[in-house]
């Protein structure tokens, strides 16, 4: 599950489990409670707010939930589960791409699958370069990329070559090599140098007070593929305290 | 406003101004001074013609004329305002797609928003680095962005980050800096510099004697989004006096 705190203007999302080890998985309660913790950012935005997201531990999230997929006890049920994780986390990216403030994802950890998609989905990233990769696993079991999770990648990472190397070639990327591919804005060297560094830079995108509306449309404007798969609309606005 | 003046086989387009402090804003005199200008550097094309955009002083252009938009003396006429000058610089974006020579900006200062969106419509961009920004300063200005804006950065900035950096994040970007991110050739040290490296840059493109209808299709086929945006058609084209 996650909680959503206020710390100033800066919102935390945190992705809670139940151990240091825990995997983060994406379940049905849990996309749910991502869903309503960004809803809520959403209501509750001003000119100035910005988002977090973080977890604690080894892992930032190892993506969706497969083993609850397959307790289906089918391999018919299994794909039905599975089906239903993608679907309901569509909607968790779309209101990512359209929350109304800067977003970062402070990387705990390892990122995978869904993990990474959702790590990706803000604007900016930071992660830990001593431990922890970012990995999207799907070629390697078997599975092919929903439709918004090759849209976002081909979004957000500008190199034909890093594109290849994340999604054909399943790499696993530390830290200094995310840097180098553009995945990242920095990358530190524990858990609390990660959080420290997403808090300062998350205040001082909230400092810029840029007009919420106003900036979800450029970022959206910035990724028109993406938009056009999540059946987000753009649209011409111009803030009424500047103009 | 703008002169047009021709050194030898180059065009050199200047925009003009009051004093050495002007903002060489583009309100609709400018903008339909630019246009013409650009108009009659179409008409008297030959193979082995070339443009250099310019300016001098501290700014190249600092945009859109936003103080006759607020003279407008309400906020719904101040957004009419604007709207038509949007409207109105459209075609002057389309006609640098369009024309059928090399074109090169030398960006003697800053150059913001409309002023570094009619930057980044030349092939080439020649800045200082002792001095002036790129800078897009809408975000900052709670104002999202012309669909064509946002088709031209998407088209001529390579990297995600730097696109994300350059909208979403509104930096400032010194000569050195645009140098890293691809989004100018080169880089220095004054005014002069600037324009001497301009004029040996758009020699050298107009001694490779293109034809210039080849050249301005192969232009856009670069950039395909862009010229849908523009409603600009791309057509095969084979130069007569080479085949």
């Amino acid at each position: 599950m996650c909680t959503l705190e206020k710390h100033g203007d800066v919102f935390v999302l945190t992705l809670t489990g139940s151990s240091d080890v825990d995997e983060h998985r994406f379940g049905p309660p849990a996309i749910d409670s991502i869903l309503s913790a960004i809803a809520k950012a959403k209501a509750e935005a001003t000119p100035g707010s910005a988002l977090i997201t973080t977890s604690h531990g080894k892992f930032f999230s190892n993506g969706f939930d497969l083993a609850w997929a397959q307790a289906a006890g089918s391999r018919t049920g299994a794909r039905e589960r599975l089906h239903y994780m993608v679907e309901s986390f569509r909607p968790v990216v779309a209101a990512m791409m359209d929350l109304p403030m800067p977003t970062v994802a402070a990387v705990n950890g390892h990122a995978a699958a869904a993990g990474l998609t959702l790590a990706l989905s803000h604007d900016y990233v930071i992660m830990r370069r001593d431990k922890g990769v970012l990995y999207m696993s799907e070629v390697d079991i078997g599975l092919t990329l929903p439709d918004y999770f090759a849209a976002l990648f081909r979004a957000k990472v500008g190199s034909a070559t890093a594109r290849r190397d994340v999604l054909l070639r399943a790499k696993k990327i530390k830290g200094e090599e995310a840097l180098r591919m553009g995945l990242v804005e920095a990358a530190y060297d524990s858990e609390e140098q990660v959080a420290e560094a997403s808090m300062r830079l998350a205040k001082q995108l909230a400092g810029r007070k840029w007009a919420g509306e106003v900036y979800a449309e450029i970022r959206k404007s910035l990724c028109p593929d993406l938009c056009g798969v999540l059946g987000l609309d753009m649209r011409a606005v111009v803030s009424n305290s500047k103009l």
